[in-house]
């Protein structure tokens, strides 16, 4: 790991992503491991095309879209800090975190920002709404060759039916977390980093 | 007399001789016979999801064997110990190495061996020494069998076989670990079984076993093991060596597959190691240097008859189960069997129990109960264990006792558990998921985040034991490949796969018209009529929901398993969703690229040649610079030229750095990501300019690639990994360094 002088993680660095994102110091270690791996043009930062490059993203049905949450508003490149702070929204949420400083804003991973993390990934356009041609794109995606375009329009009409309540015909970030309520997110947004 | 000297005299008309092909000639008819039961199973498909085929297969031979038993007749002795072990065997065996897949098995590959060697271990010795604590009793007269003998018996009955369980895991989603953990164990333990077999039919043969004797069979058993597994890679790489020369004699190809796999397996047999270990690890090592080395038919040869030879195999020995069952001479013995049967039940249990307990703080992923369970209950007997009792040497007494326990516990387990096993696995899961009727929200946004989340894993590399796995791959790609591989270029299978998708679309849309391959809408669509508010408000039934939640759970992706396309056991791996996904992203692309600029002529032809085009250079671009070589896809000897850009000065940034791809590509291959991530404001699309020779080339392009030609073809490899394109620096040097083409573009509409 320590070849490229310019890109060793400094322990500094370590400490503020630690800060910002609440992983540990060898999960730190371990995934800017796994970032110079996939960075095949080392110069510190990633492209989509790195991202492309992994062959289970390619099959996934929603690999673009996840690749493209790794980028911040019309940027090409995601550095260390970019990615940590992405990748921190999957962090399982501990319950000693609960009882943490309120003073300090809201940790990347709690359940809204996970939340927040899925909406996004259905509004592109940054709208703050999912409309019904957003959602239909996304379902599209996920769902295979067999169902005619009229069934799927259905059902994404019959979703946003279900979400909607204030009669905008599209779903809203509060509408989607009231949606989601039952849902046990934090479970199903999380993973376990390997130590 | 007069007229047979008569007909002596005369050339015989019509004659039979039945007895110089009758060995040959019951053999065909036997497998002939499975074959038709096979195909009947599938006619009514639903069967095979409720009764797995072995049980089926069971049945028809026990109706056959019921046939022949009232007509008094024999089933024919071929059945023996030679036949099974030189013949039958190494093709199940493999069949489970080619198959194998070996990215999930490399990560759990201490799990697995734990299960396969310590848990076969476990069950032998309990359901060994339980079993001869039940002989003391008196009353139950089986006092003759001594303890090597039990041992020897249970050895044989540990053995697992769980395809149709891992049938009924697939098709229910049953997590990736507890899959992979049963499917190796299901594959190590034949090795390990045999191992204990050879060893305890060798005590068995001793009227005293001293410790020593025990001492020396743990050694011979870490001996034979790893003895095995380095025959089977020396055969491995001399296989793919040979492989790299065969580019001149592809029909026989295939034959060295065999041959070699062959090979390692009798070389193993007959210095007394494990063959099976050999067989295996020569079938791993191998597929993935040849299927680099050999061409696209070959290699589709190969899969096929690896298939068709273990099908014929494992239906023999089922089909025969159950023929042998009717009409062999058994010996009933309650107790004995019974007990057997519910020592094997008890021991699995247990042996799971405590030996996940004792693995699990080893593992990132623990195994829960559920999951401790399925691999228990998933724990089927089948048919090397019928094998290894029918061929058990005759010195044994109380053999019929045996064959008669082991038929019964085969029986029981491939028709209860087996049966059993899905509705079983369905119902534990069913308790958990609260299927609310009115909420289809919670079923598509829930996919979707467990989409997003083995996307995420995927991403991080979470499964690999990342430090080994990456010194290998170094390893690998400096040293093995430059020998093993005959033309070296580092290339992923996805990346193989995507290539023959391409060519495919591509060819699709040159014959068949410019219609719409997919139903993906366009990025054109989203932007065009936001006003959907104006739709009026339609009513949903409760029927209709549930409709559509019927709808939602058939048709949406199940999450990615890695495991899952390749270990159905009867049928070759399918990658028909994979091909799904990747046509849809393709068309989705050529579907906006399409609706934007191209309403002239001009535009219309440069799109079907730029389909054949485009399709070529992000990927192969993307993996060339990958490797840090300075190589370039096809020959593209034309300039290419865009017609616009997305990100005009990302682009050029990144193309003066020496590795990262250049900006046409960068346009393309970021098709799907910049489309969905960024207003469309245009694009850029490569225009190569002789489309005429492109037509021609894709056509060509179908044909063995391996041939260069002063032409160059664009040589789209075959899928699984093909002997790779010839190269073609210049082409890459223009793209690369051609900015004032951009600017130049930049203009057009």
């Amino acid at each position: 790991m320590g070849s490229r002088a310019s890109t060793l993680l400094r322990d500094e660095e370590i400490e503020e992503i630690k800060k910002e994102t609440g992983f540990s110091h060898s999960q730190i270690t371990r995934l800017y491991s796994r970032f110079t791996s996939l960075d095949k043009g080392e110069n510190g930062t990633l492209s989509r095309e790195d991202f492309q490059r992994i062959p289970e993203l390619a099959i996934n049905p929603l690999g673009d879209r996840i690749i493209n949450a790794f980028f911040p508003e019309g940027e090409d490149q995601v550095n260390f800090r970019g990615f940590m702070r992405t990748l921190a929204h999957f962090r399982p949420i501990e319950d000693n975190e609960k009882s943490k400083n309120a003073a300090v804003s809201e940790p990347l991973n709690s359940r809204t920002n996970k939340l927040m993390f899925a909406f996004r990934l259905y509004d592109l356009d940054r709208d703050d709404k999912i409309s019904r041609d957003e959602l239909l794109q996304v379902l599209r995606m996920m769902v295979g060759v067999n169902i005619s375009d009229d069934q799927l329009g259905s059902i994404a009409d019959r979703t946003i039916q279900e979400a909607d309540t204030n009669g905008d015909n599209s779903i809203s970030f509060n509408e989607f977390i009231k949606v989601l309520e039952k849902v046990d997110v934090e479970q199903k947004m999380s993973i376990r980093f390997l130590h | 007399m007069g007229d047979t000297q008569k007909e002596k005299a005369h050339l015989p008309v019509f004659t039979m001789d039945y007895a110089r092909i009758q060995v040959p000639f019951e053999f065909t008819l036997w497998v002939l016979l499975a074959s038709f039961a096979k195909i009947g199973f599938h006619i009514y498909h639903k069967i095979t999801i409720w009764i797995p085929e072995s049980c089926l297969l069971i049945s028809v031979g026990l109706v056959v064997g019921a046939i022949m038993h009232a007509v008094k007749e024999e089933p024919p002795a071929v059945l023996n110990s030679d036949v099974f072990f030189l013949f039958m065997l190494p093709l199940i065996v493999l069949d489970n190495g080619y198959f194998m897949p070996t990215r999930p098995f490399f990560e759990n590959i201490g799990t697995v061996l734990w299960y396969a060697v310590v848990g076969t271990l476990w069950n032998s010795i309990g359901i060994g020494m339980s079993l001869f604590a039940i002989c003391q009793f008196e009353v139950f007269g089986v006092q003759d069998i001594n303890l090597q003998e039990n041992l020897l018996f249970a050895s044989i009955i540990s053995t697992v076989d769980p395809v149709a369980a891992l049938n009924v895991f697939e098709d229910i989603g049953v997590n990736e670990q507890t899959y992979i953990v049963i499917f190796g164990e299901g594959l190590f333990n034949d090795a390990v079984t045999v191992v204990l077999y050879n060893m305890f039919t060798y005590l068995a043969a001793l009227p005293v076993v001293e410790p020593t004797d025990v001492f020396v069979g743990t050694a011979r058993f870490f001996l034979v093991a790893l003895g095995g597994v380095l025959f089977g890679l020396l055969f491995g790489f001399v296989a793919a060596f040979t492989t790299r020369f065969t580019h001149n004699v592809r029909q026989i190809e295939p034959l060295f597959v065999f041959m070699y796999s062959y090979l390692a397996y009798l070389v193993a047999e007959c210095f007394a190691i494990s063959s099976v270990m050999a067989l295996l690890t020569c079938a791993i090592t191998m597929k993935y240097y040849v299927e680099e080395n050999v061409s696209q038919r070959s290699c589709t040869t190969i899969r096929h008859v690896v298939k068709m030879l273990a099908t014929i195999s494992e239906t023999l020995i089922f089909f025969f189960l159950g023929v042998v069952t009717i009409t062999t001479e058994h010996e009933w013995n309650w107790a004995y069997i019974l007990f057997t049967l519910l020592f094997a039940f008890l021991w699995r249990g247990i042996g799971i129990l405590v030996l996940t307990q004792i693995i699990n703080p080893f593992r990132t992923i623990s195994l829960n109960f559920k999951d401790q369970f399925g691999l228990a209950y998933g724990g089927l007997r089948g048919a090397i264990c019928f094998a290894l009792v029918f061929t058990l040497p005759d010195n044994i007494n109380r053999k019929n006792l045996f064959v008669t326990a082991s038929v019964a516990v085969i029986i029981f387990t491939v028709f209860i558990q087996g049966i059993s096993i899905r509705p079983i696995v369905e119902y534990m899961n069913i308790r958990k998921t609260n299927k609310d009727v009115n909420n289809i929200n919670v079923e598509v946004h829930t996919r979707m985040m467990e989409h997003v989340l083995s996307g995420i894993e995927d991403l991080c590399g979470q499964w690999s034991h990342y430090y080994w796995k990456d010194k290998f791959k170094k390893f690998n790609d400096h040293v093995l490949r430059r020998i093993l591989i005959r033309d070296n270029r580092a290339e992923s299978s996805i990346v193989a796969l995507y290539k023959k998708l391409e060519l495919q679309v591509a060819i699709g849309l040159l014959d068949g018209p410019m219609g719409d391959l997919s139903a993906a809408p366009s990025i054109v669509s989203l932007h065009d009529e936001r006003k959907e508010a104006t739709r009026p408000k339609k009513k949903f039934l409760a029927a209709d929901v549930r409709k559509m939640q019927d709808i939602l759970s058939k048709n949406m992706y199940k999450i990615r398993q890695k495991t899952m396309n390749y270990t159905n056991k009867y049928n070759l791996p399918d990658d028909s969703r994979t091909r799904e996904i990747l046509i849809r992203r393709h068309a989705s692309i050529r579907h906006s690229l399409r609706a934007e600029s191209f309403r002239e002529l001009v535009g219309f032809l440069f799109q079907r040649a730029l389909s054949v085009r485009y399709f070529h250079h992000p990927i192969t671009y993307v993996e060339h610079l990958s490797n840090l070589t300075p190589r370039s896809s096809s020959r593209s000897h034309v300039p290419m030229r865009r017609l616009n850009t997305i990100k005009e000065t990302g682009n050029t940034a990144t193309s003066s750095q020496p590795h990262s791809p250049p900006p046409g590509v960068d346009a393309l291959d970021r098709g799907p990501g910049s489309l969905e991530g960024s207003s469309p404001q245009g694009r850029k699309v490569l225009v190569p300019a002789p489309k005429r020779r492109l037509l021609d080339q894709v056509d060509s392009g179908e044909e063995d690639p391996a041939d260069s030609e002063p032409v160059q073809p664009p040589h789209l490899p075959p899928p699984g990994g093909w002997a790779p394109e010839n190269q073609d620096p210049r082409a890459n040097e223009t793209l690369l360094r051609d900015p004032s083409q951009w600017s130049r573009a930049s203009g057009r509409p």
